[in-house]
């Protein structure tokens, strides 16, 4: 193989109309945000959780990305590590986003009033999972392994770019095989305690999984995005080919077929049992107008990207996949909003400034804090072996 | 040798690379009419022969959302429309249950009419009498060597040329393929004598051997159209209960459907206490009892229950119904009769079910007041 000095890379800083839309939209999800917790506070709770989730997803989904690349050896998405190794940094700030959720725990959980409690024999059998203090020690350690495994692996490919020593790949291998099947557990019961725990006497097992094939989605398309854009302003590497597009389209168009079969398989067993328990965490779904944001849901989430990037040029058009990797986005938003509001206002489905504020802080803080990091950081990691292949990749 | 047309020149490479190399070149001169033959699909061929982008694609699309559209049709057919049949409390057309196969059947149908396609109509095969057919230079592309062909066809084409290209790209084997002209202008037909004879040795072969070994050594009956079942049929005897019976008497007690217990056997005046008649006066009732009178109670009782029977003396006529005793029986004392007989009559229990029997009781009331009316009827 030929060796890693080959490649030209000069670092440039990040274009200024990223940098500045990011900082734009920090700060009016931040102003919206902080209004909407002295006007609502219950309301802004319930937005808080759909903001975490969404942050969980991109960032820790990153993680996932990273050491799946490590664990299959994958040669094509070498070049690109370095934008989900900066989105995965988003896992620093996830404590101080879940804080005014730990302040405001009784609005948003049911479960966690002990009157309700008390008169609830169901709940009482679910009492020694289902408490403040076991809450609390889970989320600490959620937000602990994420960082700290979050620290192993990029302080390693960091590292590299400088000793270019091909030792710190094999060590990563190692961690991230450690690291998935912790992601797996961490992930499911992090979906379970934020989301799953808000109608406490409902239970779906393939729950975890729904929301890893969301998460999946959303930190792929948000690298996606990423992606395209930096390379359209010629920030990655030279040479950039339809086959990584392709990867890329690809790998959506996988992970939107895997979210659409999970769904469907949850709402189908579901459906086909009727069961009580079962049916009417879905019966709250398809009640007054929530039943057309079910619907929108499918459309969103599924028909629309499905047919968007269905065939084989589209996954290799680099307009056609920044457009539906934004797409794919704000369904995972939508996603998460029809998984948590239905518990806070049970009629119909509200939508208003404080949504699109928390919305709107989500996608501010996944850019301003990619744009720190990158402005910081190499844009792609130049003391990885597998880099001049990655960048050669041919399918 | 001479008089043999020929079909393309060939030249063997042994490396990938080579190919690609070669087929760029060959692209680059203005050849059209060339292919590639190779082992196994060699990448960024399609670019280096500047190949346009396979419509196959579409094939599959339109075979698959086929396959989605016909699945959803036939279940809604079978189970809303041709057999409906209620399961698990859900709608006859309950769309999630179709979901998985449909999602199946676009698989399956997209897969298979995909394959199909590909050999049929874009490979045109089956090809009994391709040049290549039995050629050293076939026999080299099929296991380790990377062949290109550039056909007699061409409009460039140019034998002295095309060797020097090959030679100059280094090919190890240069080599002209000609038609097989034997097997170019033979003609198959379906009625040749040896091959409706071979056809008919396969099928006297197949029944024969299949015909002897089932039905004569495994005696299996071929075809038994489910006559044979594991099941207690009708007046069959069995081993699994302890009278080898195959038949069971009914638990006690068992009322058949529809079936109302006669309580008032050989006890007429118990009967006339305790029956009453069910029926409304109605047209449909009286129409039921006018029907089934005729039917059964006419022959003897005569059309107007006077008992002026049509039988001509075989039998004693019974009396009339107009006399004073039947007159004034209640319903349920002539209800007794009908139920066990009188005199020579005999019980008509299995001619008429409860409402017949009940209706022919309001036919005979109204025959009855037809000879004797009321004062207050006129």
């Amino acid at each position: 193989m030929s060796s890693v000095s080959e490649i030209e890379y000069t670092k440039k800083s990040i274009p200024a109309p990223l940098r500045n839309a990011g900082f734009v939209l920090l700060a009016v999800g931040l102003v919206l945000s902080l209004l909407g917790i002295f006007t609502d506070p219950q309301r802004s709770a319930f937005n808080n959780i759909i903001l975490l989730m969404m942050l969980i997803s991109v960032s820790v989904g990153s993680l996932f990305l990273i050491s799946l690349e490590y664990i299959a050896g994958a040669v094509w998405s070498t070049p690109f590590r370095r934008i989900f190794e900066h989105l995965a940094s988003i896992v620093l700030v996830l404590p101080i986003v879940a804080l005014p959720i730990l302040f405001n725990l009784h609005d948003v959980f049911h479960w966690m009033h002990q009157e309700v409690m008390d008169a609830d024999p169901i709940l009482q059998s679910k009492a020694p999972y289902l408490n403040e203090t076991f809450f609390l020690v889970r989320v600490g350690f959620y937000f602990a392994v994420w960082i700290l495994f979050y620290f192993l692996l990029t302080s390693n490919s960091k590292k590299q770019d400088k000793t270019k020593d091909q030792k710190l790949t094999k060590r990563n291998i190692t961690i991230s095989a450690i690291f998935l099947p912790v992601f797996a557990l961490t992930i499911s019961f992090a979906a379970i305690d934020f989301m799953m725990s808000l109608e406490p006497h409902w239970f779906s097992t393939i729950f975890g999984v729904y929301y890893f094939s969301g998460t999946v989605l959303a930190s792929l398309s948000a690298g996606t995005f990423i992606m395209v854009y930096l390379s359209k302003k010629n920030l990655l590497f030279k040479g950039i080919s339809e086959d990584h597009y392709y990867s890329f389209g690809a790998l959506l168009f996988a992970f939107i077929n895997f979210w659409a079969y999970i769904a469907f398989s949850q709402f189908l067993l579901i459906w086909y049992a009727n069961l009580p328990e079962e049916t009417v965490w879905f019966l709250q779904r398809w009640e007054g107008s929530w039943m057309y944001i079910s619907i929108l849901t499918i459309i969103v989430h599924f028909a629309v990207p499905y047919f968007g990037l269905l065939s084989q040029p589209s996954k290799m058009n680099p307009k056609r996949l920044a457009s539906m990797s934004l797409w794919i986005i704000f369904a995972h938003y939508l996603d998460l909003y029809w998984i948590v509001m239905p518990t806070f206002s049970e009629s119909g489905f509200v939508f208003g400034w404080i949504e699109i504020g928390y919305f709107i802080l989500g996608l501010g803080i996944i850019i301003s804090v990619f744009v720190f990091k990158a402005s910081k950081g190499n844009l792609i990691p130049i003391g990885d072996p597998k880099l001049k292949r990655g960048i050669n990749f041919r399918l | 040798m001479d008089n043999k047309t020929l079909y393309s020149y060939t030249a063997l490479f042994r490396t990938p690379d080579e190919i690609i190399h070669a087929a760029e070149a060959v692209q680059e001169k203005g050849y059209v009419k060339y292919d590639v033959n190779t082992p196994y699909p060699v990448h960024g061929m399609d670019k280096a022969m500047k190949l346009k982008p396979s419509r196959l694609p579409f094939v599959s699309m339109f075979f698959g959302f086929s396959g989605t559209f016909f699945s959803l049709f036939m279940m809604y057919w079978m189970a809303s429309i041709d057999y409906p049949v209620i399961v698990g409390g859900k709608p006859f057309f309950s769309f999630p249950a179709y979901v998985p196969i449909m999602f199946e059947l676009t698989v399956l149908s997209a897969a298979v009419m995909t394959v199909i396609v590909m050999l049929a109509v874009f490979f045109k095969l089956p090809n009994l009498r391709h040049p290549f057919h039995d050629t050293d230079y076939m026999k080299a592309v099929s296991s380790d060597q990377y062949g290109i062909s550039i056909e007699a066809e061409d409009e460039k084409f140019n034998e002295e040329e095309i060797k020097a290209l090959f030679e100059e790209l280094g090919a190890h084997k240069i080599e002209p393929i000609y038609f097989d002209d034997e097997e170019y202008t033979f003609k198959q037909t379906v009625f040749e004598p040896k091959f409706i004879s071979l056809l008919v040795i396969v099928g006297l072969l197949v029944s024969g051997t299949t015909y002897f070994s089932l039905n004569k050594l495994m005696n299996m009956i071929p075809f038994n159209w489910m006559r044979f079942q594991s099941k207690v049929i009708t007046q069959e005897e069995s081993t699994f209960f302890s009278d080898g019976f195959g038949m069971r008497m009914p638990v006690k007690g068992t009322v058949a459907r529809e079936h109302i217990p006669y309580l008032y056997a050989d006890k007429p005046e118990e009967a006339a206490v305790n029956l009453v008649n069910p029926l409304p006066v109605t047209k449909a009732n009286l129409e039921l009892g006018h029907t089934k009178f005729n039917i059964f109670c006419s022959p003897c009782h005569g059309y107007f229950g006077e008992g002026d029977s049509r039988l001509r003396g075989q039998f004693p006529n019974p009396p009339s119904l107009h006399s004073e005793k039947v007159r004034n029986w209640k319903d349920g004392r002539i209800y007794h009769v009908l139920m066990e007989g009188q005199n020579s009559m005999p019980s008509y229990a299995s001619q008429l079910n409860y409402n017949e029997r009940w209706a022919v009781i309001l036919y005979i009331r109204v025959l009855q007041r037809s000879l004797n009316a009321k004062e207050t009827d006129l």
